[in-house]
């Protein structure tokens, strides 16, 4: 039987979406709903004076209207920080309460204050118009540079921080720049950015009368962390009367990691009405509400010798969390940032330092790389203009200080099972045909055009596990991955996972790597995921951990299912267990033709029994049934890594930049189906490309989101991409028995620094920041002629 | 309110509905048409594109009161004899999706294109798709599938 992983398996869950029969969160109905609509401060920062009801109460339809002071009575816990990390001189982080519903202040826009419940949502819109709020309207902390000596945001939180954090080792880094001959210095802001699921967030709730129990329908990347939070932290219900249910959910991107306020306001309120309530985002509510990504400032230092050597590197950094700290807020700018902060490079002192503050903005999460897009920009930025200052090719200058052996222990934490940066980054070249660029600038030059090539060459650090690691660093939960194996007595099987998928295919990958385990065709193989009352508690899917965490606990479940059934087996055929073995589905006695099929002891395994006879077919001891199930918790992060190269074209006289060629390398391992994996990719380096040329989240100065729609925030469309040119290069992962490594996030880690670079190389180094709009690269392009005009 | 007479998906139903009441919001709230979506409710995203009389429009900003009498056309009602639309089995092929959420849309808008042009280009097909917005594929198998149906219809 051919191996099903490493083939391109056409999607399983396909047909469903292509017929439209997905079943999303908005797309389910519960007799006699309720629909909910929230009212959401319209300020930035404010005190709530008064919020007076009554009219919107009296308002057709309206079946309740629920504030801050219901939750307060009912004592409904608020949003938390899922890491606690502690400042460079080891004090705790500081976090503000983050109630479900703000009673005493708001502290950005969007930040709900009360919701109303009518019979339909038209008339919950009307009634919610007619709610009165009383605001002491304060000065708003928006600009990022500032918030450190701006006005006090949380009472107790001094100069808006959470905590100022450190990674490495400060003298060493002193002691290698004292030795350096140049030392190059950045300053750049990592833009941010709102992850925009297609999918707007919305949860549906029922309740249950006469068993208490609370089913909440939602957008979730993690419906069994949603639960564990909503009932340890919120005290909406026990665990055993809350079932939290992610369906079809249409995108994630870190952004439906969260636990959100009106995932607990409607659950709550659904026991309280005693009503099903649905509750649909628009975009919006969206824009203003989810969590969005990045949003750094700053500076670092690289030290080198004349010849390209890397001796140091320090990072200052300032990272926005928004108004409160969120379940991954806190880590994404330290542990998921810091350790990357080197990149593929053999650095041998740094630092990174990171202040965390609190803004009047919506609160800051993991999105698409989380940590590690901002870690990759900033190095990847300053060895591209370290190749600049010393007149180096970026190749030659990278190639200089790649390590060369596997395992590689990187400067500040990671220890690198494998890689191979030198065959990527050879690899990408040679497909990029960076050799003829010289050629295509001539040719951009003679149509009056600029052109750029930029290289790129990362490592990250994803499938985020192990417990003891993470718990060590500050995680309030271990993060392994669940899965449980069920055979039905025909034969089938069912495959629980606790990971999600959102659109990362699942339901066919999880399926083919089951299929090889157990010999099982992959039609009788079913993936069931995102249900609390299915399958074990699982820790979702986020960091790229799907696959080297969830899918390694079904490999490990599924050989417990094979050597349960050999031990059957063995004793159905009359053999002794050594000298059975088991291939290609089938448990067959050495040197003779005896043999039985997994699903022929299957359903052995369940109707232990023969007629006439006492007798089993089960050895001694042996429990019915072929149900197993594992726990992964691997005994690293995988590692994967790449080079990417860009070029781009731009036009002086308007500024636009046309991303004209791309080309990814990247070593993810052992690829499970190399068409998700490539469509995996894609979809990063749109993102990543998005930052890099089109995305920009933006506040005014009171606070003001200016980019909460569609047609301001400006998402990568079809027309804005060139073909993608992909390859591959393979070292597997030696921390999991299929050498799998991660694949999601890559794209958007690796694309920001490629293409800025290829446009900072098209401006001859004139630094500009991202995104690289026509009006930046216009006015950057109107410079350069000014200042060549003057030197000749 | 107000009685219109549609022929969605080839059935003819009359309905009584509010005035305002958008065609998405007819499709899904009140025929359970739930393979139509909303994405932004401002045309921007193009999630909920179904055709009107055989052309691609954007369902959230229809009203369903001014459509009387139209035929109407819903990703359900692309599936003919049990068999998938070839644009629907193209994006399985190509692997023009992910998430799903944009897809009905991305079909819709594509069918459409391809009944305007037979054989696109690569660059046509992209400006094409310009009022659709895909957040997980990139794009690239999106123009993979249309090309691949586009040899198939």
């Amino acid at each position: 039987m051919a191996s099903l992983v490493g083939s391109r398996v056409e999607r399983k869950e396909d047909k469903r979406f292509l017929t439209g029969k997905g079943r999303y969160t908005a797309d389910i109905n519960i007799a006699n709903q309720t629909y909910a609509v929230f009212i959401r401060s319209p300020h930035a920062r404010a005190k709530i004076k008064k919020i007076d009801t009554s009219k919107a109460l009296k308002s057709p339809g309206v079946v309740d209207i629920l504030t801050g002071e219901h939750i307060a009575q009912d004592k409904i816990g608020g949003l938390i920080a899922g890491w606690a990390i502690r400042s460079e001189d080891n004090s705790e982080m500081k976090c503000p309460a983050n109630p479900p519903l703000a009673k005493d202040n708001v502290n950005f826009v969007g930040d709900p204050i009360a919701v109303v419940f009518a019979e339909s949502l038209d008339e919950a819109k009307a009634a919610a118009e007619l709610v009165k709020i009383d605001y002491k309207v304060l000065k708003a902390v928006t600009s990022l540079a500032d918030t450190m000596k701006s006005e006090t945001i949380h009472d107790g939180i001094d100069k808006n921080l959470c905590y100022d954090w450190l990674l490495g080792d400060r003298q060493k880094v002193k002691e290698a720049f004292d030795k350096a001959d140049k030392i190059i210095k950045l300053d750049i802001t990592n833009n941010r950015l709102i992850p925009n699921a297609m999918e707007p967030r919305a949860c549906v709730i029922d309740y249950n009368t006469a068993s208490e129990e609370i089913t909440c329908y939602t957008t979730s990347q993690n419906p069994h962390l949603s639960r564990l939070i909503m009932s340890a932290f919120g005290g909406v219900a026990p665990e055993n009367k809350l079932r939290v249910v992610a369906p079809d959910v249409g995108g994630g991107f870190g952004s439906k990691i969260n636990l959100y306020n009106e995932e607990i306001v409607c659950s709550w309120a659904a026991k309280k009405i005693e009503r099903p309530i649905k509750w649909i985002a628009d975009r919006t509510e969206s824009f203003l509400t989810d969590t969005h990504g990045r949003d750094h400032i700053t500076h670092a230092e690289l030290a080198v010798t004349n010849d390209g050597k890397f001796l140091g590197f320090k990072n200052e950094t300032i990272a926005n969390l928004g108004a409160y700290a969120r379940v991954f807020g806190t880590v994404t700018p330290t542990y998921l940032f810091g350790p990357c902060a080197t990149g593929v490079y053999v650095m041998p002192a740094a630092y990174s330092n990171v202040k965390a503050v609190y803004t009047n903005t919506a609160p800051v999460d993991a999105y698409r790389g989380a940590g590690r897009p901002e870690a990759t920009y900033t190095i990847e930025r300053i060895v591209d203009k370290a190749a600049i200052e010393l007149g180096m090719d970026p190749i030659e200058i990278r190639m200089k200080n790649f390590p060369t052996e596997f395992p590689f222990k990187q400067t500040l934490v990671h220890q690198v099972d494998s890689g191979d940066y030198i065959a990527g980054l050879k690899k990408a070249k040679e497909m990029a045909d960076y050799d003829g660029f010289a050629a295509r600038k001539k040719d951009s030059e003679s149509r009056g055009k600029l052109r750029g090539i930029g290289v790129t060459t990362y490592f990250e650090a994803c499938g985020i596990a192990p417990s003891p690691v993470v718990m060590m660093l500050g995680c309030g939960v271990g993060l392994w991955e669940s899965a449980e194996v069920r055979f039905n007595p025909t034969g089938q099987v069912t495959v629980y996972t606790g990971s999600h998928s959102h659109g990362q295919s699942h339901q066919t990958t999880f399926a083919q790597i089951a299929a090889d385990e157990l010999g099982v065709p992959i039609e009788n193989i079913d993936i069931v995921h995102g249900d609390t009352d299915k399958g074990t508690f699982g820790m979702g899917t986020y960091g790229s951990r799907s696959l080297t965490v969830g899918g390694i606990a079904i490999v490990n479940a599924c050989k417990k299912i094979v050597a349960k059934g050999k031990r059957i087996a063995a004793k159905m055929l009359e053999a002794s267990e050594e000298d059975v073995e088991f291939k290609d589905g089938e448990y067959v006695v050495a040197k003779s033709n005896k043999k039985k099929t997994i699903g022929e002891v299957a359903f052995a395994s369940y109707l232990p029994g023969v007629r006439d006879e006492v007798k089993s077919p089960l050895p001694e001891g042996e429990e019915p049934g072929l149900i197993e199930s594992s726990f992964f918790d691997p005994a690293n992060f995988s590692f994967p890594a790449g080079s990417h190269i860009a070029e781009v074209e731009i036009d002086p006289e308007t500024g636009n930049v046309k991303l004209d060629k791309y080309t990814a390398v990247d070593d993810f391992g052992t690829i499970v189906n190399p068409t998700i994996v490539e469509g995996q990719v894609h979809g990063g380096l749109a993102q990543g490309i998005g930052q890099a040329l089109t995305e920009n989240a933006e506040y005014d100065e009171s606070g003001q989101l200016i980019t909460a729609s569609y047609m301001d925030y400006t998402m990568p469309r079809a027309d804005n991409f060139p073909e993608f040119n992909l390859g591959f290069t393979c070292t597997k992962a030696t921390t999991n028995p299929l050498g799998v490594k991660g694949c999601g996030e890559a794209g958007a880690i690796a694309a920001p620094p490629t293409v800025m670079n290829a446009v900072i190389n098209a401006l001859d180094g004139h630094e500009i920041q991202m995104p690289a709009t026509a009006e930046k690269v216009w006015k950057a392009c109107k410079e350069i002629k000014k200042t060549n005009a003057k030197a000749a | 309110m107000r009685k219109i007479s549609l022929e969605i998906n080839g059935k003819k139903i009359k309905k009584e509905i509010p005035d305002h009441t958008t065609l998405s919001g007819l499709l899904r709230d009140i025929l359970n048409l739930t393979g139509t979506h909303i994405g932004c409710d401002t045309s921007q995203c193009g999630a909920c594109v179904v055709h009107v009389d055989g052309k691609s429009i954007k369902s959230c900003t229809a009203l369903a009161a001014d459509l009387d009498g139209s035929k109407i056309t819903t990703i359900e009602g692309l599936v003919s004899n049990g068999k998938l639309h070839p644009m629907q089995e193209a994006f399985k092929k190509m692997h023009g999706l992910q998430c799903g959420f944009c897809t009905p849309g991305m079909v819709m808008s594509a069918i459409d294109l391809l009944k305007n042009k037979k054989n696109p280009s690569d660059q046509e097909i992209r400006d094409w798709l310009e009022g659709n917005i895909c957040r997980c594929t990139g794009y690239q198998n999106i123009v993979a599938a249309v090309k691949e149906a586009a040899s198939k219809m």
